[in-house]
């Protein structure tokens, strides 16, 4: 069992927390919400294969990104729980 | 062997193998019922996920509605896959430290309020049960289409193996029934998708195939099928948006958001060991998923090009109905196709404009169900699809009714109506639960009420607008108070019920629609379906809103919301 947290460690591992979620939350948006339909028009103009590069980011390449997104953070947090000593076990 | 006998051969064994782990893995405690024991590998877990997550809809429904919507129908895609990205970092974690049995709870806990978590019971079973109503037609239906059984008989059929497995086991037996559903749905799905990849690019990876150029030329397949479907009128496959930009963005959030808020999908985080688990099982759960939506995109495409190019083999030269190929035959007589000679020239003419269209029926199910007859593959791989369209109905049918029951003995009855429960009574009694829901789902499945086509969509409307808020702000506030929650909830759900029935009718009754469903009444143009984010939007500010005008939760909420935040360590007070 890990050790207690003072309350400045607990607030510090939540920020770096917060932080790493809103990078990747960035990522999560702009591949989805921004490549896959906002900017859809533009990409299209380019092409990766026979794919609309815009097309391709809605239908493919959005959700290859998601998962990459959620084994970064796992990893990330991994990380973070040991320098904060807070892994379960 | 004739296809008939396969199919009973391929269905009956995959239902054996249910059985045999529905003996194997009986459950002994209310921990082992509602969590399978809170001992699963992340890994089983994210399989799990994935088959209790991909119902009938994404099996069956999913690529077909591509194959129509084009372009449009990315929403489906990113809104059904996202909204794990927003599961596994803004949710599962922390609610898998919080550490007990189901949503409700934490909900009650967090808002120290019996009444938030009534409201929470209610909003999960008005969710839920909207959604089993369709595994329980899918499971019907594949029954009925593949195995010529009447409906009613294969819907019992079904509720059999489900009551086995479920009652006895609860969430042990279901996990392990589902890791092995998964296994028979991915290969139902993706040996017929490899197949005709083959068979239309050379290339044998769907995913790549799509973008790929046409055997024996350098046509790419998606440029091709955009011209095939422009020149009979339709608009260009791969740019057809579903009606507004806005309309998509706001679509494609509500899937998103509902999906993280879906009360089947977060108790499976309950049972992996640890919070690490939590995250990598939702990273593994994604992984499993994204085999199959990255391959429906595939299927549309090609489906719908090789349907067009059967009916018009070359330019302006249509296939005489005579010649039309055997799998055309066999579809007509499920209705599910059809051709009327409108103009009497014996030829089939397929097109945009329904005065001269003479494809008069085709159903977007038959996209995926008559996909390995097209391809012409061999007869077990038709019986393969048969139980993969089963198992996908079944997995998501079981998960379903355990967040039911266990919301009805876990949070009704030992929760408010009698706490000194023991532990024997309570196992009991959530036995007793799965058998009334699972006698309940199947009695809407034998009286589909009228509504039910509609009710899937709005399941995801009010998870999004009422659960999905509250646990995120349950989480990352620890300002919201309980009058904030109840009344967030409360807002979220009527904001998008309002909207809903406003444009549909009043559970969904057309005549009592008060406003048309046409673009031009639509708020900002955004239809009912897409309808969710907005709701859920309107549930975070009436809950700031009210939180800060009364008073703020007490200290051992703040301490409880400190407690989850972090895996280990943070304090050992709470470990009740």
């Amino acid at each position: 069992m890990a050790k207690k947290m003072t309350e400045e460690q607990a607030k510090a591992y939540w920020h770096r927390n917060l932080a790493l979620m809103l990078k990747l939350l960035i990522v999560w948006f702009v591949v989805s919400f921004g490549c896959g339909i906002l900017l859809v028009d533009v990409l299209n103009q380019f092409q990766i294969g026979g794919y609309k590069l815009g097309f391709w980011f809605a239908q493919q390449g959005a959700i290859y990104v998601f998962v990459v997104l959620i084994f970064i953070y796992r990893w990330r947090m991994a990380v973070l729980d040991r320098e904060f000593d807070v892994e379960e076990d | 062997m004739e296809l008939q006998t396969l199919t009973y051969l391929v269905v009956g064994f995959t239902f054996s193998i249910y059985i045999g782990i529905a003996i194997w893995s009986r459950a002994g405690s209310t921990k082992e019922f509602y969590v399978a024991g809170g001992g699963i590998h992340p890994v089983a877990n994210g399989m799990a996920t994935a088959a209790d997550w991909m119902s009938a809809a994404s099996f069956i429904g999913m690529a077909g509605l591509i194959a129509y919507m084009g372009y449009g129908g990315s929403v489906f895609l990113m809104g059904w896959t996202g909204g794990f990205v927003i599961l596994a970092l803004l949710l599962a974690p922390y609610l898998r430290k919080y550490g007990k049995f189901t949503v409700p709870e934490f909900i009650g806990d967090r808002f120290y309020s019996r009444t938030a978590r009534a409201v929470a019971v209610l909003c999960l079973i008005i969710c839920s049960t909207t959604y089993v109503i369709g595994q329980m037609k899918g499971i019907g239906v594949a029954f009925s289409r593949f195995l010529e059984v009447d409906y009613n008989v294969g819907l019992l059929i079904g509720m059999c193996i489900v009551f086995f497995y479920a009652v006895l086991g609860g969430m042990k037996g279901i996990t392990y029934t589902q890791i092995a559903q998964y296994c028979v749905l991915i290969l139902a799905y993706t040996i017929p998708a490899i197949f005709i990849s083959l068979q239309l690019t050379g290339n044998p990876i769907p995913q790549l195939g799509l973008g790929s150029t046409l055997v024996g030329t350098d046509t790419y397949l998606l440029d091709k099928l955009d011209q095939m479907v422009m020149d009979i009128g339709f608009n260009e496959y791969t740019t057809d948006v579903r009606l507004s930009g806005l309309n998509m963005f706001a679509y494609t959030a509500s899937l998103m958001i509902g999906t993280a808020g879906l009360p089947h999908v977060i108790i499976r985080f309950f049972t992996v060991p640890r919070v690490r688990d939590a995250r990598s099982s939702a990273g593994w759960a994604l992984v499993f998923i994204a085999i199959l939506y990255t391959t429906a995109p595939a299927v549309a495409g090609m489906a719908r090009l090789n349907l067009m190019q059967t009916i018009e083999p070359a330019p302006g030269q249509y296939l005489q109905y005579e010649d039309r190929p055997q799998w055309f035959r066999n579809w007509e007589t499920t209705g599910l196709l059809e051709f009327e000679d409108k103009n009497n020239d014996g030829e089939m003419y397929y097109s945009a404009d329904p005065q001269t269209n003479e494809l008069v029926t085709v159903d977007l199910d038959i996209i995926v169900l008559a996909n390995p007859e097209i391809a012409q593959l061999p007869n077990w791989v038709i019986a393969l699809v048969a139980a993969g369209g089963l198992a996908a109905a079944l997995s998501t049918a079981a998960g379903l009714l355990l967040a039911i029951s266990s919301a009805i003995s876990h949070d009704l009855l030992k929760g408010m109506i009698r706490p000194g429960i023991s532990e024997k009574n309570e196992l009991r009694a959530s036995r007793i639960a799965m058998a009334a829901a699972i006698v309940g789902a199947g009695y809407l499945g034998f009286n589909p009420p009228d509504f039910a086509a509609g009710t899937v969509a709005l399941a995801f409307g009010l998870a999004a607008s009422s659960i999905f808020p509250v646990l995120m702000m349950g989480i990352f506030s620890s300002r919201v108070n309980k009058e904030g929650a109840i009344a967030g909830m409360l807002a979220g759900l009527g904001v998008t019920l309002f909207y809903v029935f406003q444009h549909k009718g009043i559970m969904f009754v057309e005549s009592t629609a008060f406003l048309g469903d046409t673009p031009e009444n639509w708020f900002l143009g955004i239809e009912p379906n897409a309808f969710g984010a907005v709701g859920a939007l309107v549930n975070f500010a009436v809950a700031f809103g009210v939180s800060a005008v009364t008073q703020a939760p007490p200290a051992e909420v703040r301490e409880l919301v400190q407690h989850i935040r972090v895996p280990a360590g943070a304090e050992a007070a709470l470990d009740h």
